[in-house]
């Protein structure tokens, strides 16, 4: 995608400077973008931290929770039971207060909603309460990074793929319009309506539980193995059947919607023209159809990689996979405050990052783009 | 209305449109029938009813529909009781009072597999002086196992597999294969067992009576769950659920994005904008992790989760569809002419901007019902349904939790997900067609 190929129309005696031209267009476009972007994560995450802080509910359940352990963990020493009873009430009460402004609860909500902010912008997302990462460290940064390749790992091969699997077989099934696979994939689409992990029980269920030839879950064989080669091997093992109900579920709605992008452009004239010049039906079916309808496509795909970064969730936790998604999960189950809110601001992260890196490819293909510079 | 009844009728031309709405209509059929036959308390009574209202089912057991598909045929369940004559009871007086009675059972056991477990609850009245029984197991090959001999307090569960001194005297860790079988074989043995027991109650108005409860290894139309629960109290309910806050999470997204965008297009400036750029902020915030904010920290309730769905699906890609067909359409004439007599802007907006969508309304309603329906058991699945509702995602994270593929409980996670499976493709194939009908773009490719 780095070269842009001019269009056939463009003369060859500007073909410099209109690199340079479209070098500087694209580049700002990105930037302002960029910024635009940016403007709403930080609104997004504000609203993700009011939503998760709203009326101090939060902060209730913090102090509840924060006075149980401090009064327990005190009962359980040995020191302090020997001690009166009224000392041993008010070093409970000192404890408390240092607990609670170590975890910042003592500053007004508002003020600390912005305080917040920016510490979440800058990712720095504080302490767990109970999880921690495997290197065993509390700070909820370390835990999400830790999991976010294999989320990102998860989510490339399985998009990738079907990015390009469904353009190629989309192309091929305009062009024998109408015959039986053409009839398949129509019919098939609705499969689209059921989301990834509901496929990856099925696929759990024929794969793992019945025939036995796949892990149920999992990133790699426990113990992973040392060798590199092997644990490769291994991973590629237990990535098989969760790209694969990433896949299965937007595989047969991709195929349809881009077959009809192509199958609308495609009775185009200009299209009937180069067939008429005698174009080799590759050539006509890149230049001609391919290339205009890429950003229908782009812009569909785009929304799709939305809607699957949150169904990506679940199916990490129905395949284990010790990404992102399942750590939400596993920290919903032990009311890890800090976990849940951190994840909600890393998919903001991603999912702005998915639109401008969408946009800026969009801005690549589309060269109306270049004409009002926006 | 002429063109919509025309479509509509164009639509019968679709076998996936004939089938969609006959499995809607299943649908619909199903949730009426749940909600007549378990009314909602009973329903949520069962679902959230422990031992107490489920001690008579076996644990983790399929359907019992599995026999027909099985050469070896599983136990299955009953449970019967002196109270309502289902077991024989003879009460013979004896003198002062004390009376000695017979009550037993007789019945054909010819399945291949064991019961899971066999339960007495014995209850008794007395004020001073305790009844007693003893209880016999009557085998077809003529043997007479003495059970247990034990005198009676007001209410008694006395569970045959883990009476340690039965387990002695039967030299076997499992009970119930001991009593179905030959002591020297080790086969099971089928024929006519009978329960016998015998109890002597020494007051005037001493009474026993007891219930026997056989669990077996199958059970109902539906199968058990880890807490004995019928599963076809869930699989029932859930249609009705699953439909309510389908249609209703669709319903709502769709209008109020078509309302809200109809109201941007027309007054433009201002709103327009904020709208725009609500939709760019809520395109970046994470759909399915707020959700789980709001599970975990504010409420489960299904309709909260509902309001909140909704919410954050107006703004999506769908408004800024529908608000480049609104920017066409306010320049038509009939607009012009509407403005030139006068009509007010909520006049135009509700009375001809938006009647004129409904027919692209329709199909995306229908489409977008799946999406709804498997959210919710999306939700539920991470631990976050509504704790009091049965519905087919709970089923699922129940069978999850208790590792129902790795143990080899299939019927748990099948049914729920069929039914599930099912809704989508109805509604999915339904709205695919409409969208066929309703979009002549689409038609012709």
């Amino acid at each position: 995608m780095s070269v842009v190929t001019p269009t056939p129309t463009e003369s060859m005696g500007v073909k410099k400077t209109s690199h340079i031209g479209m070098f500087a267009r694209v580049s700002r476009y990105a930037l302002m973008r960029l910024i635009v972007l940016f403007a709403t994560v930080v609104v997004g995450v504000y609203l993700t931290i009011m939503i998760a802080n709203m009326g101090g509910f939060v902060d209730t359940i913090m102090r509840g929770e924060i006075r149980e352990r401090v009064t327990q963990s005190i009962a359980a020493n040995p020191t302090a039971r020997q001690m009166d009873p009224a000392v041993r009430k008010q070093l409970i009460a000192d404890t408390i207060v240092q607990e609670e402004k170590r975890l910042g609860l003592d500053i007004p909500i508002a003020v600390r909603n912005f305080r917040y902010l920016s510490n979440a912008l800058t990712l720095n997302l504080g302490r767990a309460i109970n999880m921690t990462s495997d290197s065993g460290s509390k700070q909820v940064r370390l835990i999400l990074l830790e999991r976010l390749p294999a989320t990102l790992l998860l989510m490339g091969i399985s998009q990738l793929f079907l990015f390009f699997s469904c353009i190629l077989l989309a192309l091929n099934l305009s062009r024998r319009y109408g015959n039986f696979w053409d009839k398949a994939v129509v019919a098939l689409s609705p499969t689209s309506a059921v989301p990834p992990w509901f496929y990856g029980i099925f696929l759990i269920l024929i794969f793992a539980a019945l025939l036995k030839v796949l892990p149920f879950g999992g990133m790699v064989d426990s113990p992973p193995p040392s060798n590199p080669f092997d644990y490769s091997l291994s991973l590629m093992k237990h990535l098989i059947l969760p790209s694969l109900a990433l896949v299965l579920s937007s595989f047969f709605l991709s195929i349809y919607n881009y077959r009809t992008f192509f199958l609308i452009y495609s009775s185009e004239d200009y299209v009937e023209m180069a067939k008429a010049k005698g174009l080799p039906s590759r050539d006509v079916e890149r230049r001609y159809i391919l290339r205009p309808t890429l950003p229908n496509i782009i812009t569909n795909f785009a929304l799709l990689i939305i809607s699957l970064w949150t169904g990506a969730t679940i199916t990490e936790t129905v395949f284990v996979w010790p990404g992102l998604g399942r750590t939400l999960y596993q920290a919903i189950g032990l009311y890890d405050i800090p976990i849940i809110v951190g994840s909600t601001i890393i998919y903001a992260y991603l999912l702005a990052m998915t639109v401008f890196l969408l946009d800026f490819i969009y801005a690549l293909v589309d060269p109306r783009v270049k004409v009002g510079g926006r | 209305m002429i063109a919509l009844k025309k479509s509509l009728q164009n639509l019968f031309y679709y076998p996936s449109a004939i089938l969609g709405i006959l499995i809607v209509l299943l649908l619909v059929f199903t949730a009426i029938y749940a909600m007549i036959k378990i009314p909602y308390r009973e329903a949520i009574r069962l679902w959230r009813g422990g031992e107490e209202v489920w001690y008579q089912n076996p644990k983790f057991a399929p359907p019992a529909w599995f026999n027909l598909f099985s050469s070896k045929k599983y136990a299955e369940s009953f449970a019967v009781k002196t109270s309502d004559g289902s077991m024989t009871k003879d009460v013979t007086p004896g003198a002062e009072g004390t009376s000695t009675m017979s009550i037993s059972y007789t019945y054909e056991f010819d399945s291949d597999y064991y019961p899971q477990d066999m339960i007495l609850y014995i209850s008794s009245k007395y004020t001073q002086k305790q009844p007693f029984v003893s209880v016999e197991w009557l085998t077809p090959d003529d043997r007479k196992i003495r059970i247990v001999n034990t005198a009676l307090i007001q209410k008694q569960t006395y569970r045959f597999s883990q009476d340690a001194k039965l387990k002695t005297k039967l030299r076997s860790d499992d009970v119930i294969p001991a009593l179905f079988s030959d002591p020297e074989t080790g086969h099971l043995i089928k024929g006519t067992y009978q329960l016998l027991i015998t109890g002597a109650t020494f007051e005037p108005d001493s009474d026993i009576n007891l219930e026997f409860v056989s669990h077996g290894q199958v059970y109902g139309l539906a199968g058990t769950d880890h807490a004995r629960r019928d599963l076809i109290v869930p699989l029932l309910w859930g249609a009705p659920i699953a439909l309510a806050f389908g249609l209703l999470a669709s319903l709502g997204t769709s209008v109020l994005t078509m309302v809200i965008a109809a109201l941007g297009t027309w007054y433009g400036g201002w709103i327009d904008e904020l709208i725009q750029r609500i939709t760019e902020i809520n395109l970046v915030l994470p759909f399915l992790s707020i959700l789980i904010m709001i599970g975990t920290f504010y409420s489960r309730s299904i309709w909260v989760i509902l309001g909140a769905t909704i919410l954050l699906t107006i703004f999506t890609g769908s408004i800024k569809a529908y608000r480049s067909i609104f920017v066409q359409v306010k320049e038509s004439a009939y607009i012009e002419a509407a403005r030139a007599y006068g009509a007010s802007g909520s006049r135009i907006v509700f009375l001809y901007l938006i009647p004129r969508m409904i027919p692209l309304l329709i199909p995306g309603l229908v489409s977008s019902v799946p999406a709804f329906v498997f959210l919710e058991a999306s939700l539920a699945l991470l631990g976050l349904g509504d704790p009091v509702l049965p519905t087919w995602g709970k089923i699922i994270e129940n069978a999850n939790a208790n590792g129902a593929l790795y143990r080899g409980y299939y019927y748990w996670i099948l049914e729920p997900a069929t039914l599930l499976m099912i809704t989508g493709l109805g509604f999915a194939m339904l709205g695919f067609a409409l969208d066929r009908v309703f979009n002549p773009k689409l038609r012709d490719v």
